[in-house]
């Protein structure tokens, strides 16, 4: 691990990719304050930069920083306006709020700040420490394993979906999968459902699919709702200090929220969200009588919880992306996308075959996490001015870059028609709720799923590598108990219900 | 019946029209050499036509029913008049223009032109100050695209 280190060390520290570690953290905190940016719409506008760059760790470390960079932005517009722009900072303005509108705006940002800052520190040792365990065992896996892990993962992802949505987001991610068999696979080398269309000829594009299914909607949706765009008084934020004693309370929090949110972000399907809302609760519960009173209305541990938990998920859900090659999250979904454009497998094999790139990615976590703490947190009454950028000039520019980012990739003015065409589709269905995220994952985790079936099927000759290795049996079954319990407690659970009101 | 169950009735559409492709069409041109494969191009296509269309039947049916309160959707779509709706289509209408005159007119042209009648729309009026900020904008994304990065752009007309 030392000698992992020291490469990672030589990697990170090169000119380049440090600019590129400051300059992802600002641009992620800057666009993420937007209100309805997300992390998912702005690394998918960042990635025809980031592959133009050419040089994988670099673009890695320009994403992740990114990342960060876009969860911090959320944050400080959750707590500065009660707008959240992340999905994953909802749970930070619950707290946060109430602590700027009693005039402790540069407090919040600052307990805010050195959450973040814990949490992904720890979040990136844990990391190190997991990674390459998980990946020496990942190298025992076959081909069949590996399909059979996707499946679970794809799985996971529906699951976590929650009740009376399993169904749509397991039709999501079946429709990106097909979506995926569109154009010529190198497997057979012939083309599928071109429809005879030759821009369909090497599939869909993926940028321009992240951009339609994320960036796109997000931006119809502003125009819809201008309340979306809420411009708030964001005033003047100052007196950014902490005393000890809040320190003091915030430290336990800080600890065990590291932890947790870690070990939920590595699990699929879970990521910043779930793992920010269930540390909020678990925080609350295990809180003293009268600091529970105390959460909702201003409460220091209830704004550290949720923040070190999102950005201890944030790095969590690395590990099975880099270790197995299996996103568990939209936004580490579309930085998959971006490693395979840029010719990187992530998988075990990155950790053996191209070191650099994965501990210069640690490395630059480490980096990051400083940047935003000691670049952004002074800055950040002067970021917090991109929140008075008029929606007039900014729904435009929205618009502009996402047309920008899948003409870059393409070249071709046809794919701007796909773009909007598919965009358009995917606005219908977050109208109608149906998750977009299983539907990119889907769309990405397509190509190897049906390389690994195919080549299990090769090697077995025919379907018998299901009972043949055991391993492989048991994930499936995992995958499918996955998606069946959902649905099978909650008509348990119906059911049981409509007895009591019989029995009334 | 909601909008959900007509999205899922659509998509059954797709995977029926999918289905059909892989299990009745694709193998016809199959060479005979790969027949004896255990693993055909329409395999995977058909495992993945079986399941979506048994998907989008069960929401189709409404076979899952939804358990608790409903979470308030961003946008309530039974109520579509109230939002901004002649705004968004009259964007996206823009979006497609500017794919179809994004090579003939050139990309400064048409970009200026993209984002002030976008910021136009939604109600900006100040021409001093919008039309320098997009001309702006579009000169340094076009500096940024075609010197930095290296990706060819024409930036004029096809005339000039």
């Amino acid at each position: 691990m030392i000698e992992g280190l020291l490469i990672g060390l030589g990697a990170a520290f090169s000119i380049t990719n440090l600019a590129m570690v400051i300059a992802g953290c600002l641009i992620g905190t800057f666009i993420g304050m937007l209100p309805g940016l997300g992390p998912m719409s702005i690394i998918a506008i960042m990635i025809p930069v980031a592959i133009t760059i050419g040089d994988p760790s670099a673009a890695l470390i320009l994403l992740a920083g990114v990342y960060y960079g876009a969860i911090f932005g959320g944050s400080t517009s959750s707590i500065l306006l009660n707008a959240p722009g992340v999905a994953g900072t909802v749970a930070t303005s619950f707290d946060g709020y109430p602590m700027a509108r009693k005039g402790q705006a540069g407090k919040a940002l600052t307990v805010a700040a050195i959450a973040s800052f814990c949490g992904g520190t720890i979040g990136a040792i844990l990391l190190m420490v997991f990674a390459p365990m998980l990946s020496t065992v990942a190298l025992l896996f076959h081909s069949a394993e590996y399909f059979a892990l996707m499946v679970v993962g794809l799985s996971a992802i529906a699951a976590f979906a929650g009740t009376g949505n399993v169904a749509k987001a397991v039709l999501m991610t079946l429709l990106g999968l097909i979506m995926a068999t569109v154009g010529e696979g190198a497997l057979f080398n012939m083309p599928r459902f071109t429809m005879g269309l030759m821009d369909l000829q090497s599939g869909f594009s993926f940028i321009t699919l992240a951009m339609a299914m994320f960036a796109l909607p997000e931006a119809i949706f502003l125009v819809l709702n201008p309340a979306r765009s809420a411009q708030g008084n964001s005033g003047k934020i100052e007196n950014l200090r902490i005393t000890r004693e809040e320190g003091r309370k915030i430290a336990p929090v800080i600890g065990r929220q590291s932890i947790q949110g870690f070990f939920i972000g590595v699990l699929p399907g879970a990521g910043a969200t779930i793992a920010s809302f269930l540390g909020y609760a678990v925080e609350r519960n295990i809180a003293s009588k009268e600091e529970q009173e105390e959460f909702g209305n201003g409460s220091v541990k209830g704004l550290a919880a949720p923040e070190t938990a999102n950005n201890a998920a944030c790095t969590g859900s690395f590990v099975p992306l880099l270790t197995l090659g299996i996103p568990g999250s939209g936004t580490t979904a579309i930085l998959l996308g971006a490693l395979i454009a840029l010719n990187v497998t992530p998988g075990p094999r990155l950790m053996l075959d191209e070191p650099q790139i994965f501990w210069a990615v640690i490395i630059s976590m480490y980096i990051g996490n400083l940047v935003l703490l000691i670049l952004n947190l002074p800055l950040i009454p002067y970021i917090a001015k991109v929140l008075a950028i008029p929606r007039n000039y900014l729904i435009p520019f929205i618009l502009f870059f996402t047309l920008m980012g899948s003409y870059i990739g393409q070249n071709n003015a046809t794919e701007l028609l796909i773009l909007v065409g598919m965009g358009v589709a995917a606005t219908v269905l977050r109208f109608a709720d149906y998750p977009l995220a299983p539907l990119l994952i889907g769309f990405i985790l397509g190509r190897m799923l049906e390389d690994n079936f195919s080549r299990s099927m090769q090697l077995y000759d025919g379907v018998g590598f299901i009972i043949d290795r055991p391993m492989t049996l048991g994930l499936l079954v995992i995958a499918v108990l996955l998606v069946v319990i959902p649905s099978y407690r909650a008509r348990r659970a119906r059911a049981r219900k409509e007895g009591v009101a019989d029995g009334d | 019946m909601a909008l959900d169950r007509w999205i899922a009735l659509v998509i059954l559409g797709i995977t029926l029209a999918y289905g059909y492709a892989a299990f009745f069409t694709m193998d016809g041109s199959l060479p005979p050499f790969m027949r004896r494969n255990p693993i055909w191009p329409s395999t995977f296509p058909k495992v993945l036509a079986v399941l979506a269309i048994l998907t989008s039947l069960v929401i189709v049916l409404g076979l899952e029913k939804s358990e608790g309160p409903t979470k308030k959707p961003d946008i309530d779509y039974t109520r579509l008049g109230d939002y901004n709706l002649g705004q968004a289509i009259f964007l996206l209408l823009l979006m497609v223009a500017y794919a179809l005159l994004l090579r003939p007119l050139g990309f400064i042209g048409s970009t200026i032109g993209f984002l002030t009648v976008g910021a136009v729309v939604l109600g900006e009026r100040r021409f001093v100050v919008l039309i320098p900020v997009t001309a702006a904008a579009t000169f340094v994304v076009w500096y940024l695209v075609e010197q930095v990065l290296g990706i060819f752009l024409r930036p004029w007309p096809f005339f000039i």
